[in-house]
C-alpha cells in the first residue's frame, strides 16, 4: 500500500462522494443520532439551569453581576482546557462532553432571558400588580411570555454554537459528527468523509436554527400582529 | 506512578518536572508555537477584516453582510476547517492552522470596526465634510480615530478567542499547548489525568494573561473622556453580532 501526503489531483480522492455517503450510511447515521441527541439533551438542560438563574438575576439585583460573572468566566475558558478539568473527574464519554456544552451555552441564554426580562415595560409590570398578580403568577403569565424573544433569541445562538462545539467532544471519544469528521483525517485524509461530516453539522444547525425561529414564530403570535399592522 | 493520587496532586507533580518544561516539545516550546500561530492567526485576520469592516463602516452599507459572517462562522465546527484547509492548497502545516484560526478571529474583528465608524457622531461627520475633506481624509482622519477603540475591543476579542481555539490545532498535530492535553488523553486518564489537567490549566492561563494584557492595551489606547463610554459601546457591538 503506497501512502502518499498530497492528494490534491488525485480522482481517488473526491470532496464529496454519494458513493461513500451510500456505502457508510449506518455509520453516517449513527453519528448524526448521537450529535442531535447531545445537542438536544445539552440545550435543553442549559435551559433547565439558565431561566431560573435568570429569573433569579431579574428578582433579586443582587445576584444579576455574580451569575453573569460566573457563567461568562466560565464562556472564556477554552473549550479543550474545560474538558482537560472534567476529564479526569468525569471520564471518558458522553457525561463529559454534556457537561462542557451545557456549561458553554449557559452564558448565552442567561444574558439573553435577563435582557427579555428587564425589557417587560414597567407599566405593564404594574398593571399586572394592580390586578392582583402574585410574583409567581406574574412570571408566568406575563414576565416569561413577554421575555420570550429574548428567550428565543439566546437559545438559537446556543443550540447553533452547540452543534459546533459537540465536535471537540472528539478528545473524549464522543463528537458526533467530529467523530466522522476526525476519523477521516485520520484515514489517509479521506476527503468525502471529512466533507460530508462538515456538511451534516452545518446543515443540522440550520435546521435547529430554523425549527426554533418556527417555533419562536408560533409561540409569539402577538409580535406577528404587530409587525403586519 | 501518580495513578493513585488525584489528579489534582498528579498535575501538580507534572508541572513541577523541569522535564516537562524544556524538553523539546515541553511547556515552552508549546507555549512558544501557541503564541507564535495566535498571532500569526490574529494578523491576519486584522489584514482582512479591518479594511472591508472600517470600508463598510465608511459607506453605511453591509451592515446584513456583517451579521451572515457571524453567524456562519457560529455554524462551522473549528474542527472541520482545521481538517479541510491542509487537504487544500495551502498543505499540511502552520499555514492551514493560521488560516483556520483567522477565519474566527474575523467576525469580532470586522463587527467592532463596521460598529466603530457607525458610530462616529454625524456632528463631527458633517463637519469634516463641511471642512472639504474628501471620502478619503473624511475615513483616514476622522473615522478611523475615533474608531479606535472599538478596535482595541475587537483586537481584544478575537485575540483571546483565537489564543483559546488555537489548542484545537493539536487535532491535527498543529502544535501549541493542546498538544500537551491530547498526548495526555493519549496516555489513558489514570495514567494521563495529571498531565491533562496540568494542559488545561497552561492553556486557560495562557488565554487569561492575553485577556488581561490586551485589556490594558484596550484601556491605554482610549482617550480618557472615552474609557467608560467605549467600553460600553464595545459590549454592545459584540451583542449585536451575537445577535442579542
Amino acid at each position: 500500500m503506497s501512502f502518499r501526503l498530497s492528494y490534491r489531483a488525485d480522482p481517488g480522492n473526491p470532496w464529496f462522494s454519494w458513493q461513500y455517503v451510500r456505502d457508510n450510511s449506518d455509520t453516517i447515521l449513527t453519528a448524526l443520532r448521537e450529535h442531535t441527541s447531545l445537542t438536544v439533551r445539552a440545550v435543553l438542560i442549559a435551559v433547565l439551569i439558565a431561566v431560573p438563574l435568570a429569573v433569579a438575576a431579574y428578582w433579586f439585583r443582587a445576584l444579576a453581576g455574580p451569575i453573569l460573572a460566573v457563567t461568562g468566566v466560565l464562556y472564556t475558558i477554552p473549550s479543550l482546557a474545560l474538558f482537560a478539568f472534567l476529564a479526569p473527574y468525569l471520564g471518558i464519554g458522553a457525561v463529559t462532553v454534556l457537561t462542557v456544552v451545557v456549561l458553554y451555552a449557559l452564558l448565552v441564554i442567561v444574558r439573553n432571558a435577563l435582557a427579555g426580562l428587564t425589557q417587560v415595560p414597567p407599566e405593564v409590570r404594574e398593571a399586572a400588580e394592580g390586578m392582583g398578580y402574585g410574583r409567581w403568577g406574574r412570571l408566568f403569565r406575563i414576565d416569561l411570555p413577554l421575555a420570550l424573544p429574548g428567550i428565543l433569541t439566546g437559545l438559537r445562538l446556543a443550540t447553533v454554537s452547540t452543534v459546533a462545539l459537540v465536535t471537540v467532544g472528539v478528545v473524549v471519544g464522543r463528537g458526533g459528527l467530529g467523530q466522522l469528521i476526525f476519523a477521516g483525517f485520520q484515514n489517509n485524509f479521506y476527503k468525502a468523509q471529512i466533507m460530508t461530516g462538515t456538511l451534516l453539522c452545518v446543515l443540522l444547525a440550520l435546521v435547529f436554527d430554523l425549527a426554533l425561529a418556527g417555533a419562536g414564530r408560533l409561540l409569539t403570535p402577538w409580535l406577528r400582529r404587530r409587525s403586519a399592522a | 506512578m501518580t495513578a493513585a493520587a488525584g489528579p489534582i496532586e498528579a498535575a501538580v507533580v507534572w508541572l513541577n518536572d523541569p522535564l516537562n518544561w524544556t524538553n523539546p516539545g515541553g511547556i515552552l516550546d508549546r507555549v512558544g508555537e501557541h503564541l507564535a500561530i495566535s498571532a500569526a492567526a490574529v494578523l491576519l485576520g486584522c489584514l482582512v477584516a479591518w479594511p472591508i469592516g472600517l470600508w463598510l463602516g465608511h459607506s453605511g452599507r453591509g451592515g446584513g453582510l456583517v451579521v451572515l459572517v457571524a453567524n456562519l462562522t457560529l455554524a462551522v465546527p473549528t474542527l472541520a476547517l482545521l481538517t479541510i484547509l491542509p487537504l487544500t492548497f495551502l498543505g499540511f502545516g502552520r499555514p492551514a492552522v493560521v488560516v483556520a484560526l483567522a477565519v474566527f478571529a474575523i467576525p469580532p474583528l470586522l463587527a467592532n470596526a463596521y460598529t466603530g465608524v457607525r458610530e462616529v457622531d454625524p456632528e463631527a461627520r458633517d463637519a469634516a465634510r463641511g471642512m472639504g475633506f474628501s471620502g478619503w481624509q473624511l475615513l483616514r482622519r476622522v473615522e478611523l480615530p475615533l474608531a479606535v477603540p472599538y478596535l482595541a475591543a475587537g483586537f481584544r476579542t478575537a485575540a483571546v478567542q483565537v489564543v483559546a481555539t488555537a489548542a484545537l490545532a493539536s487535532f491535527v498535530n498543529g502544535g501549541g499547548l493542546g498538544q500537551i492535553i491530547r498526548a495526555g488523553f493519549g496516555l489513558d486518564i489514570a495514567a494521563g489525568g495529571g498531565q491533562i489537567l496540568a494542559g488545561g490549566l497552561l492553556v486557560a492561563g495562557l488565554a487569561m494573561l492575553v485577556e488581561l494584557v490586551l485589556a490594558l492595551v484596550e484601556r491605554l489606547v482610549t482617550p480618557r473622556p472615552l474609557r467608560n463610554r467605549g467600553r460600553r459601546a464595545g459590549r454592545r457591538a459584540a451583542d449585536a453580532v451575537s445577535g442579542a
